[in-house]
């Protein structure tokens, strides 16, 4: 399983995982665990380009629909297909199941994010 | 701070439990197995479900049957003793103040349950605010006894059965939309109704506040090894929206008509005055503008609430009142408030409005899943 001590977070739950210039994006364990059952997932669409902080996204629990906000800035170059069909994915492997990922046209946004030790802290806080 | 039910200490420790705000209750939306696992207990064996929340408000006097009649649009003067009638309850205007559940013990003595959130707004209206208490000096004596009671909802194909072993063949006597007293449940006495709100064989156990721990830990530790699980908020509003059953503030409020939500069957205008019979008979006559019926995605997507809805041709012609996933159905769907007349047939498409796009759905029948 993919270890959550090596992404970068955000307050609103998406982790992302830097590999060379793309940030792969998801949610975090405990986002999941929030939302309960995820029952659709917006698979967002292939070059559509979007600003940090921006809504990409929302997946959809038996609940609510939640929105997903870019980590950085850049063009969405890959999206993952498996979770219109088992969208169940995210709640049992949710460092593993990526929901899209951005070629990032500014790097040095990472550094505004949060390290896992970092976004456990705001977990605790929000609680 | 928020309101808690008599079985919060009971299950606020129980592993997995998610805790929400609901209405101002501090209620559980889901236990450890999560809603879907709860959804198909209830659809296959049983679940059991915390509603204490819900408001008890009862009516006694000599005026009784005559007052609750005038209150609701269902015929209470049709009851029999330890019959239970579901109806909405309307103002002048023909909006729905609640839409609830009437119990008679007899013409002088009835037990109204009415939805959590409304408990307040609906003594108000039943005490003080309605004309027929206005105009006359011979009402009967209204109580709100909410908070004395506690009540117990065993739901499911398999909780006749486990009532009956654990209360004996007495069980079998209580017939749909009837009610007995004074059933022993873990050494208290309770009130047990076959009703419910999931579409499923089930029953609604009422107790006094102070013996819902034991009635509750009686009915789970008897059934728990075999799959009984607790259930939550979420799961009883997946099942009620499976069967197409009408949530107050959703598909019902004082701005939707119960003609407009298709609760016609509950609505007796050929009967005696009742509040908002006027209007609802003009209403009638003069077309009712809107419909509720059900739908489900073509396109990919999850209609929720407020969400717009379109005809093919591009025009507004209703909104969402309530969507999620039919667990049973595997399939997206949908109940839309929309404008009645328009030749909409089932099958026919219909435009959703998601996140500013368009997705086609289409008319269904309701319920959306039946049990078989």
């Amino acid at each position: 399983m993919a270890s959550p001590e090596k992404l970068k977070f955000q307050k609103s739950h998406e982790w992302t995982r830097v590999e060379g210039s793309i940030a792969y994006v998801g949610i975090s364990d405990h986002a999941q665990e929030e939302l309960g059952d995820i029952v659709f997932v917006e698979i967002p669409e292939v070059d559509d380009e979007f600003e940090a902080g921006e809504e990409v996204t929302n997946i959809e629990s038996v609940k609510a629909a939640s929105p997903i906000y870019a980590p950085v800035s850049g063009k969405v170059v890959k999206v993952n297909q498996e979770l219109e069909e088992a969208p169940e994915l995210i709640n049992q492997k949710p460092y593993e199941a990526f929901i899209f990922a951005i070629e990032m046209t500014d790097p040095s946004e990472l550094d505004k994010l949060l390290s896992y030790e970092e976004y456990q802290k705001s977990i605790e806080e929000e609680e | 701070m928020l309101k808690k039910t008599p079985l919060y200490d009971v299950y606020k420790d129980y592993k997995g439990v998610k805790l929400i705000d609901f209405g101002g209750w501090e209620l559980p939306v889901n236990f450890e197995n999560g809603i879907i696992d709860e959804h198909l207990a209830v659809r296959k064996n049983a679940g059991l479900f915390d509603v204490s929340h819900m408001g008890e408000i009862t009516v006694e006097g000599p005026t009784s049957e005559e007052f609750v009649n005038w209150l609701v649009t269902n015929d209470v003067k049709k009851m029999d003793d330890y019959q239970c009638l579901y109806s909405p309850m309307c103002y002048p205007h023909g909006g729905v103040v609640d839409d609830l559940m009437v119990y008679r013990y007899s013409p002088d003595s009835y037990l109204l349950v009415v939805n959590a959130a409304n408990t307040d707004k609906d003594f108000k209206w039943i005490t003080e605010e309605n004309e027929w208490i206005k105009n006359r000096n011979d009402a009967p004596t209204i109580k709100n006894v909410s908070a004395d009671y506690a009540q117990i909802a065993l739901q499911g194909p398999k909780a006749n059965g486990y009532l009956r072993e654990m209360v004996g063949p007495v069980v079998d006597e209580i017939k749909f939309f009837r009610f007995k007293d004074s059933i022993e449940i873990g050494g208290q006495s309770c009130i047990v109704s076959r009703t419910g709100y999931t579409g499923e064989d089930g029953f609604e156990i009422y107790c006094d506040s102070s013996a819902a721990a034991k009635v509750w830990n009686t009915v789970l530790d008897h059934t728990k090894d075999r799959g009984v699980l607790p259930c939550g908020l979420g799961a009883r509003d997946t099942l009620r929206f499976e069967s197409k059953l009408p949530l107050y503030g959703h598909e019902l409020t004082q701005d939707i008509t119960p003609l407009e939500a298709n609760l016609s069957a509950f609505v007796k205008l050929e009967t005696e005055d009742f509040c908002g019979k006027d209007a609802l008979v003009k209403q009638k006559e003069s077309g009712v503008p809107r419909s509720l019926r059900g739908c489900e995605m073509i396109d990919r997507g999850v209609p929720r609430e407020h969400y717009k809805v379109f005809s093919t041709e591009g025009d507004e012609i209703g909104y969402v009142t309530s969507g999620s996933k039919s667990i049973m159905l595997d399939k997206f769907c949908g109940l839309v408030l929309i404008k009645r007349g328009i030749g909409l047939k089932i099958g026919d498409e219909i435009e959703i409005e998601m996140n500013k796009k368009r997705k086609r759905a289409k008319l269904v029948k309701t319920p959306f899943y039946k049990q078989t």
